[in-house]
């Protein structure tokens, strides 16, 4: 399969990034790391006029401390974050289910802002961005200053977020949470594949008992979803199977998962109260 | 057109690319080097693995002019380009029969290599993960997990 016919720019800088994208609008794709967007090119599901290659922007490349939050840069691959030590302190909930997403060479490749752009409601970063109430920050052309989106206003709908054209996704910050257990439960039927459904969670918890816990479901709808029903009922119980069955029953309530091959939607909310309370309960280290 | 300079298997190539080209494409078609082969081009079955800059990536989703400015590693830039000496996990493949049909081979050799430099001495557990991105529908992975097994405890053999 070969892609349909495009031109390829590859910006040394941001600057230059945003005005190639403030040029050509909706014709214009990104590629960060290209392992989402190049399938979709193979397959022709997209035809841009123009890919932009961010790739070669050293100043998106990196992760960094903000104090309060990391800062994960537009260029830093799912490989940088996992050899990052300050994502492996601070952010453990990301680190794990970064080791989840696909395999080794696509993670020496694909990005983690690029994965949250392309909003794969199957992918695994949603969620735990999403639990861990991340800022994404947008830039474009003419506008000082990035856009700070937070990340329940980021994801709108299948492979659409408040990214417009003409913007970029910059960076994704994410509030430190040093400390907490932190648990990333897939379900696949091949290793390396696309969740048929993820539960991402971080608990704090005091002698035992749960102090707060964040939950993110991955592929429980057309985006990335927070089970804040489950996060307040979790709170002051004691981090036992037995005593957080119930809290962990309600994850799937509401939501509207997709039906298909890998499993009809009533399966899927069975199994995310199931996968809830094996990613809580291992999140609290019972 | 885009003109690229990329260093494949030791030797610097200067070319006029589409930019549709795919990196896998570009190798075979262009210069030749059929060792890396297109099994499932959905960048899920890792045949087509290659190394750029010294990690391992899916050559079928990698375009050629991302690679330009930067070093390709082929399964034939491997053995020994003066005596052909293969590299112990080549040896390994070999001595622990870690193939049938071979096809899927060159990519599992390719990310075996990567698997070994991350992590000189894995489980077989972290072998088995580590080389989740590469499938083989024959022998059903036990001899190549054998093989990048045997392959990290000869490579230990030799530096001790």
């Amino acid at each position: 399969m070969i892609p349909a016919q495009f031109d390829y720019v590859a910006p040394a800088t941001l600057e230059e990034a945003l005005t190639l994208l403030s040029e050509h609008g909706d014709e214009a794709k990104v590629l960060a790391g290209g392992q989402s967007l190049l399938p979709v090119l193979r397959m022709r599901l997209n035809a841009p006029g123009v890919v932009v290659d961010i790739s070669g922007i050293q100043e998106l490349k990196e992760i960094t401390d903000q104090g309060e939050s990391i800062r994960i840069g537009a260029g830093a691959t799912y490989q940088d974050v996992l050899d990052s030590p300050l994502v492996r302190e601070h952010l453990g909930l990301l680190h794990k289910a970064v080791t989840e997403v696909a395999d080794p060479q696509i993670r020496h490749r694909g990005t983690v802002c690029g994965a949250l752009a392309h909003s794969d409601p199957a992918g695994d970063v949603g969620g735990p961005v999403l639990a861990l109430d991340a800022t994404m920050e947008v830039q474009s052309r003419g506008v000082v200053g990035p856009r700070q989106v937070a990340a329940a206003d980021f994801f709108v709908d299948l492979f659409e977020t408040a990214v417009g054209d003409g913007e970029l996704l910059t960076a994704v910050t994410i509030p430190k949470h040093t400390g907490w257990g932190s648990h990333y439960e897939k379900f696949v039927r091949v290793s390396h594949q696309w969740a048929i459904i993820g539960v991402a969670a971080a608990v704090r918890a005091e002698g035992g008992t749960i102090a707060e816990a964040k939950v993110g479901l991955t592929n429980m709808g057309s985006v990335p979803l927070r089970a804040t029903a489950v996060e307040q009922a979790l709170v002051g119980l004691a981090a036992t199977e037995e005593a957080l069955a119930e809290a962990c029953s309600l994850a799937g309530e509401g939501t509207d998962p997709p039906s298909d091959l890998n499993g009809q939607a009533d399966y899927r909310r069975h199994l995310a109260g199931v996968l809830t309370r094996r990613a809580v309960l291992a999140a609290a280290g019972g | 057109m885009t003109r690229i300079s990329v260093k494949v298997d030791g030797v610097t190539y200067e070319d006029e690319v589409e930019p549709r080209t795919l990196l896998v494409h570009y190798l075979r078609e262009q210069l030749g080097k059929t060792g890396t082969v297109i099994g499932c081009d959905t960048s899920n079955c890792g045949a087509c693995t290659v190394h750029l800059d010294g990690r391992s990536v899916k050559s079928c989703n990698v375009l050629a002019v991302q690679a330009d400015g930067h070093e390709v590693t082929t399964v034939e830039g491997l053995a020994d380009p003066v005596d052909g000496t293969l590299t112990p996990v080549q040896e390994a493949f070999r001595d622990c029969h870690a193939l049938q049909c071979g096809f899927c081979t060159p990519g599992m050799i390719m990310q075996a290599t990567d698997l070994l430099r991350e992590n000189p001495r894995p489980t077989e557990e972290e072998v088995r993960v580590g080389m989740e991105g590469n499938l083989c529908r024959c022998t059903g992975y036990h001899n190549i997990v054998r093989a990048v097994l045997e392959a990290a405890a000869q490579r230990e053999g030799q530096r001790a």
